[in-house]
């Protein structure tokens, strides 16, 4: 099954509240999937400067270990997130490697910030503090196992490129050949799930030149599978479904916000929900929507 | 009356369940319990909020009405009630409805009506994908337009479009009856388009009296799509479209 929630903010006065909302979805979701959950929030950002999330083995001392690098470690559970000068993220990169092989980083972005973990969801967001984050966008999922193991490392979202995640609800089955183009190509699948593949050919097309619409596009000739991706990059936010809508899905859109959930049940307590324009996106059609545009 | 669900008859007939402090369990255990001499004859459900299973497995001659959008596999395996949704439809809206009237006066989402045996089901909105899939004699009118894969192996019953359809509709039907009045992606593995004789149109204007359209859409603006029956029993010829 799985569930996927996502909120896109168009204006900034619910951005203070967009973690509690998210939490709010992720919650009513657990029933989708409740071995594992994860979400990315795309908060504030210095410029010149990136965020690198890291996940430890529980007990890790983030503030020892931020000690070491040189740059303080902002602590979340058994997450941290530290903010590095651009020209010094492979320099730190390699520093967290010698120095906490233990410790991986599983996400980077100018504002990207990404949680995940093993357990029932509503209590994986608690951890996490979820409800007081802020931010202008974010996506979160509710995971049951099919494709890999219930490991932290096979809880969504997935991050293979700066400020970009995925979000997916399906299972692909021709992941194993895309991931022999994508070693081809340099680009490293580090686990064996099938939706980390699709995170991965997305940062290959866009890698390559794309936006975020011309990578869904794309996606829809290359994977082959049921599939209902939501996809955030720094500015954007995108869906697609497969051609025969496998996976459940509906939006709700209003001059505030754009919202995606697996069922309507997690958009229901949503502000202005009432008179929103709710709808389910159609088969093989690719959503995007972009602050910047 | 407002329930708190052990449910005295109502001196008013209306019984009023609000979702947001009612369990879902206790409303659908209190509408299992009427019996079909109950006076408890109007149901009203608010705050539903998009939950599942509402008003499933109803076997009573009541009408409920549902103030607010519903999850999935509303109104599931009806017989003898009305339930009219004021909102939108989750996945399986009337799905195996046996009797009665499930009205949706906003968008269903996939599999409405899915092998439902009688009754009508009204969707003021579109349908998604998979509308009325192994319907078997249930009677489905969709004011707006539907999705991919509806009708699929449609048995019995009929389906009234006034908008569009999506691709392959009708893949490989049996003998339920396709009425489309907009246009259709693609037809699906032995869906043909047949001609509409007098009785069909007699047939059709039936159902759209039912729905409470008759005289407010033109019949001769509808096609009729039926089965070529070349599926009905294994062929190697046709092993391609299997």
């Amino acid at each position: 099954m799985c569930g996927i929630v996502g909120l896109f903010l168009k204006q900034p006065k619910l951005e203070p509240e967009l973690g509690a909302l998210l939490s709010q979805m992720l919650d009513i979701m657990c029933d989708r999937g409740p071995d594992s959950a994860g979400f990315a929030v795309y908060g504030a950002g210095t410029p010149g400067f990136v965020k690198l999330t890291l996940r430890g083995p529980a007990g890790t001392d983030f503030a020892a270990l931020g000690d070491k690098i040189g740059h303080p470690v902002i602590a979340r559970d058994t997450h941290g997130v530290l903010s590095v000068p651009v020209a010094e993220e492979a320099t730190v990169r390699a520093a967290l490697a010698r120095l906490a092989p233990e410790v991986r980083v599983v996400g980077a972005g100018t504002r990207m910030e990404l949680y995940k973990e093993v357990g029932l969801p509503a209590d994986v967001a608690k951890r996490f503090k979820l409800e007081t984050m802020s931010g202008t966008h974010a996506i979160g999922h509710t995971r049951m196992a099919t494709e890999s193991a219930v490991t932290t490392d096979g809880a969504h979202p997935f991050s293979t490129g700066t400020d970009q995640c995925l979000v997916h609800n399906g299972s692909l089955s021709n992941h194993a050949g895309v991931r022999r183009l994508l070693a081809r190509e340099g680009l490293e699948v580090t686990t064996e799930n099938d939706s980390e593949v699709a995170a991965a050919y997305l940062t290959y097309r866009m890698r390559g030149g794309d936006s975020l619409g011309e990578a869904l596009e794309h996606s829809l000739g290359d994977l082959d599978g049921f599939y209902t991706f939501v996809v955030g990059t720094e500015s954007g936010f995108g869906v697609l479904r497969d051609p025969i809508a496998c996976k459940p899905a509906v939006m709700a859109e209003t001059d505030d916000y754009v919202a995606f959930a697996s069922e309507y049940r997690a958009l229901a307590g949503l502000p202005g929900i009432e008179t929103a324009r709710v709808f389910e996106p159609e088969p093989a059609k690719v959503y995007f929507w972009d602050r910047a545009a | 009356m407002n329930l708190s669900v052990q449910t005295a008859p109502a001196t008013d007939g209306e019984t009023r369940v609000d979702l947001a402090t009612t369990p879902l369990r206790e409303l659908n255990g209190a509408l299992h319990k009427l019996a079909a001499d109950t006076n408890q004859t109007l149901w009203t459900i608010a705050n539903p909020a998009g939950r599942h299973a509402i008003a499933a497995g109803l076997d009573a001659p009541i009408t409920v009405e549902i103030d607010g959008p519903v999850g999935y596999y509303c109104a599931g395996m009806n017989k003898k009630a009305r339930v009219i949704v004021h909102g939108n439809a989750g996945v399986g809206v009337a799905e195996n409805m046996m009797s009665g009237l499930i009205h949706v006066k906003g968008d269903a989402s996939q599999a409405a009506g899915a092998t439902a045996h009688g009754g009508l089901l009204i969707i003021d909105g579109n349908a998604s994908a998979r509308c009325g899939i192994s319907m078997k004699g249930i009677d489905i009118v969709v004011k707006g337009s539907i999705g991919h894969m509806s009708a699929f192996m449609a048995q019995a019953g009929t389906l009234t479009v006034l908008g569009d359809a999506g691709e392959a509709l009708g893949d490989s039907l049996y003998e339920a009856k396709l009425f489309v009045r907009g246009s259709v992606a693609s037809l699906g593995a032995d869906c043909i388009e047949k001609e509409m004789r007098e009785e069909h149109k007699a047939l059709l204007a039936s159902k759209l009296e039912a729905a409470g359209l008759l005289g407010e859409v033109d019949i001769a603006e509808f096609r009729r799509y039926g089965s070529a029956r070349t599926l009905y029993h294994f062929h190697v010829d046709n092993v391609s479209s299997y």
